[in-house]
C-alpha cells in the first residue's frame, strides 16, 4: 500500500518512484464489455419475469422449441445456486480487476518511462525520454466522465508507445508536462515549476467533498479543450465549422459517392431492374456515419505553440490532445485537391518517426497535422512546425512554393524537354533549397509541396533509368522515416540533380551534427 | 587468381580503416561476378523451365513466345553481369558513404555516418564457399537499401567495425 494513487492530489508522478494507475481503470477498460453483458443477462430476465408475472406459470419452455435457460432455472429451483454463481463470477472479476490494478504500475525516472503490467505474464516496457516524439492525452467519453484520461508516449519505432491508461484528468496533464520537462534537457528549472504545479493541485482541492467533486467534474466537462494558460494566444490555428464542412462535401469521397449513385441509376433506367435500390438504405446509413463521425471528430480542432512543442487537440465528447516536442517532424506535405482550389484550401500531412494506434483528428492517421485550412493557417502551421526556420524569405519561398504556376520564381524547374514525362506539370516541377530545408513541388492539377528539414534526412538518393538518362534527366529521393510522405523528385535536369545531390548530402550532415532538437531546452 | 583478390583485399581494408583517406570508388572483389551469375542461371532456369511446361504440354505453338523473351531477357542479363558488378562500387568520404550500382538502372546514395543504426553481415551458400559476404546498412528510413554484396569476410567485417565506431562517435538523433 505504499504507491501512490495516480489522482490529482498533489503527489508528484515523475519522481522516479512506483504508481498506479486511476481506481477506475478495470471499469473503463473493460467496464463496457462487463456492462454491456450484463444488460443483455437483464433483458432476458425481464422477459421472463414478465411471463412469470402476467401469465402464470411458466410451461415448459414454449413450443417445441429449445428450453430457455432461464425458464429451466426457475422451474427447478435453482435461483439461489445461480445466484449464488453469479455473485461467484462477479466477485471473481472484482478481484482479477483489483490485482491487475495493483500490479500494473508505472514510474517517470530521468531518463525513461517504464510501466509493468500482467498478472501471470508480466510485461514490462521502458521509452527512453530522449528519443520520446509526441506525447497524447485521449479522453473518451466514459473516462471524462469520471475525470480520467489516457497518456500514450510515443517513442521512436514501429507502434513503440508506452501507454498509461487510465490517469486522472489533472494528474495526466501535470504528468505530461514533467515528462516533456525532463525530456527537455532542463534541471534548474524543475524544483521552481514542480512546486507551482503543486501549489495549483493544492489550490485545486480545496473545494472539496461530494458538491465539490461533481462541480469539479462539470467545469472539466466544460471546460474548452485548449487551456488558454498552456499556450501563445497568438499561435492558435483554428478550423471554422463552415470550411470543416465544405472540405467533407468537396472531398473525394463524395465524388466516388456521386459516380456510385450515377451508376446505380444509369443501371436501373437501362435495365428497369430495381433490386438495386435494395442497398440504398444501407449505403445512405453508412454514407452518413462517414461524414458525421468525420465533422464531429475535427470539431474544437487546434493546434497552438508551447515551450514544448506544437499540439495539437481536437474532439467534441472524446477529446484527444498531442503535444509533438520540436524536431520530431521528419518531413511535411502540403497539398490541395483539384476541388478544393477554388477555395484556396490546404492540407498538411507529415512523417514522423513513431505511429500510434489512436487516431488523429476526423478519424484519419495522425499524420494528418491540418484536415483543411486556407494559405494563412497553412503559413502558421509551417511556422510552427519549423520553428527559426522561416524568416521573410523562406516564407515568400514557401507561398511560391504552393501556388506558383512556375517558370523563374526561385524553384529549379523541370526542362522543357521533359515534358513528355510530366504533361501538365513540368513548369512547376521543381525543388529549391534553404538553410533550414529542402522543397519539392510537383502536381498542376494535384498541387503538392513537400518540405524535409536537412537535419531529419537519412540518406539521399540519385537514380536514372534508360528514358530517364535519354532524355537527360534524373530522379532523386530524400530518405525519412515511414509515413504518407515521400521526399521525392522526378525529371528534374541531371546537372542540377547531381548540384542538388552533393548540396543535400552535405547539409545533411551539418545539419544532423548541429541539430540539438533532441534535448530542446538544454542549450 | 589467389593473389589478385589478396591484393583486393589488402587495398579494401586500409580503406576501411581511415574513411575518407583514399579517396575514390572501393569496387567489390571479382569473384562476386561468379556468385551473381550462379543466382541469374539457377534463376533463369527455373522461370524458362516453368513458362515452357504450358506449351509443352497443351502443344501450343504460340506459347513458346513467352519462354523465348524470358531465355533472351536472361541471357543478356547474363552477359551484362560482369559489367554489372564492376558497377557497384562504395566510397567511405569524410562524413557519409556513397554507394552506387547500376547499370541501365544507375542509383547512387549517400548515407552520412551518424544515421546509421546497424550494419548487417549476411553470407549466402555460395558466399561462403568463394569467402564473400554481403553488407547492410540500416537508417531509421527502410527506403535507404544499401547493401553491398562480394566484399571479402576480412574487409566486411572490418568495415563493419569501423562504420559501427563512426556512427556512435557521430551519433545524431533520429
Amino acid at each position: 500500500m505504499t504507491t501512490p494513487v495516480a489522482r490529482s492530489n498533489g503527489v508528484r508522478l515523475a519522481d522516479g518512484q512506483w504508481h498506479r494507475l486511476h481506481p477506475a481503470t478495470p471499469l473503463l477498460r473493460g467496464g463496457i464489455a462487463f456492462v454491456a453483458i450484463l444488460g443483455v443477462i437483464i433483458v432476458n430476465f425481464r422477459d421472463v419475469a414478465i411471463e412469470v408475472f402476467f401469465r402464470g406459470p411458466v410451461n415448459g419452455g414454449g413450443s417445441g422449441g429449445r428450453p430457455d435457460p432461464l425458464t429451466f432455472v426457475l422451474e427447478n429451483g435453482l435461483i439461489g445456486v445461480v445466484i449464488l454463481a453469479i455473485m461467484g463470477v462477479l466477485l471473481l472479476c472484482i478481484a482479477g480487476f483489483y490485482v491487475s490494478w495493483r500490479m500494473h504500475t508505472f514510474r517517470i525516472t530521468d531518463e525513461l518511462v517504464e510501466v509493468r503490467s500482467g498478472v501471470l505474464f508480466r510485461t514490462n516496457r521502458r521509452g527512453r525520454l530522449d528519443r520520446i516524439q509526441g506525447i497524447n492525452i485521449v479522453r473518451p467519453f466514459l473516462a471524462r466522465l469520471f475525470g480520467a484520461a489516457k497518456l500514450e508516449v510515443n517513442v521512436a519505432g514501429q507502434d513503440a508507445n508506452v501507454q498509461l491508461a487510465y490517469l486522472g484528468s489533472g494528474a495526466a496533464d501535470e504528468l505530461r508536462r514533467e515528462i516533456l520537462l525532463l525530456a527537455s534537457g532542463t534541471r534548474e528549472q524543475r524544483a521552481g515549476s514542480a512546486d507551482a504545479g503543486l501549489a495549483g493541485h493544492l489550490a485545486g482541492s480545496a473545494t472539496t467533498g461530494a458538491a465539490g467533486l461533481i462541480e469539479r467534474r462539470v467545469g472539466e466537462f466544460t471546460a474548452p479543450e485548449l487551456d488558454a494558460n498552456a499556450i501563445e494566444p497568438t499561435s492558435v490555428v483554428r478550423i471554422n465549422l463552415g470550411r470543416l464542412a465544405g472540405s467533407l462535401v468537396l472531398s473525394g469521397f463524395t465524388v466516388w459517392t456521386i459516380i456510385g449513385a450515377v451508376l446505380a441509376g444509369i443501371f436501373i433506367a437501362r435495365t428497369g431492374e430495381f433490386f438495386v435500390l435494395i442497398g440504398i438504405i444501407p449505403a445512405l446509413i453508412g454514407v452518413t456515419g462517414f461524414y458525421v463521425s468525420r465533422f464531429t471528430r475535427s470539431i474544437r480542432y487546434s493546434i497552438a505553440a508551447t515551450p514544448d512543442g506544437i499540439r495539437v487537440g481536437f474532439g467534441l465528447l472524446s477529446t484527444s490532445n498531442e503535444t509533438l516536442p520540436p524536431g520530431r517532424i521528419h518531413a511535411i506535405q502540403v497539398s490541395q485537391p483539384l476541388l478544393w482550389r477554388p477555395a484556396g484550401w490546404w492540407h498538411i500531412q507529415l512523417n514522423r518517426a513513431s505511429n500510434s494506434w489512436t487516431n488523429g483528428a476526423s478519424g484519419q492517421a495522425n499524420t494528418t497535422i491540418l484536415p483543411v485550412g486556407n494559405l494563412d493557417d497553412v503559413r502558421k502551421v509551417l511556422e510552427l512546425m519549423l520553428p527559426g526556420a522561416i524568416d521573410e524569405d523562406a516564407a515568400a519561398l514557401l507561398e511560391r512554393g504552393l501556388v506558383s504556376r512556375g517558370g523563374d520564381d526561385g524553384f529549379h524547374n523541370s526542362p522543357r524537354r521533359a515534358a513528355i514525362l510530366r504533361w501538365f506539370s513540368w513548369r512547376r516541377n521543381g525543388f529549391a533549397v534553404n538553410p533550414g530545408f529542402v522543397l519539392f513541388r510537383h502536381g498542376a492539377i494535384y498541387r503538392e509541396l513537400v518540405i524535409v528539414p536537412h537535419a531529419r534526412a537519412q540518406s539521399i538518393a540519385l537514380s536514372r533509368g534508360p528514358i530517364y538518362r535519354w532524355l537527360r534527366v534524373s530522379h532523386l529521393r530524400v530518405h525519412t522515416v515511414a509515413g504518407p510522405v515521400s521526399a521525392e523528385l522526378g525529371a528534374i535536369d541531371e546537372g542540377d540533380a547531381l548540384e542538388l545531390f552533393g548540396e543535400l548530402a552535405s547539409r545533411a550532415v551539418t545539419a544532423a551534427n548541429s541539430d540539438t532538437t533532441h534535448r530542446w531546452r538544454a542549450s | 587468381m589467389t593473389t589478385n583478390t589478396e591484393s583486393d583485399d589488402q587495398q579494401a581494408e586500409a580503406v576501411a580503416v581511415t574513411p575518407g583517406a583514399t579517396p575514390g570508388w572501393q569496387h567489390v572483389s571479382g569473384k562476386y561476378i561468379a556468385v551473381d551469375l550462379v543466382g541469374w542461371l539457377i534463376s533463369a532456369v527455373i522461370m524458362v523451365g516453368l513458362t515452357s511446361l504450358v506449351p509443352f504440354l497443351t502443344g501450343l505453338t504460340p506459347l513458346w513466345a513467352l519462354p523465348a523473351i524470358l531465355a533472351v531477357v536472361f541471357l543478356v542479363n547474363i552477359l551484362f553481369t560482369p559489367r554489372r558488378v564492376r558497377a557497384i562500387a562504395y566510397q567511405l568520404r569524410d562524413d557519409d558513404l556513397l554507394f552506387r550500382r547500376g547499370l541501365m538502372f544507375e542509383r547512387i546514395v549517400a548515407v552520412p555516418y551518424g544515421r546509421m543504426q546497424l550494419v548487417d553481415i549476411n553470407r549466402g551458400p555460395l558466399d561462403r564457399a568463394l569467402g564473400l559476404s554481403e553488407l547492410k546498412f540500416v537508417t531509421a528510413a527502410a527506403a535507404t537499401g544499401v547493401v553491398i554484396p562480394g566484399l571479402p569476410a576480412a574487409v566486411a567485417e572490418e568495415l563493419r567495425d569501423a562504420l559501427v565506431e563512426l556512427a556512435e562517435s557521430r551519433r545524431a538523433g533520429l
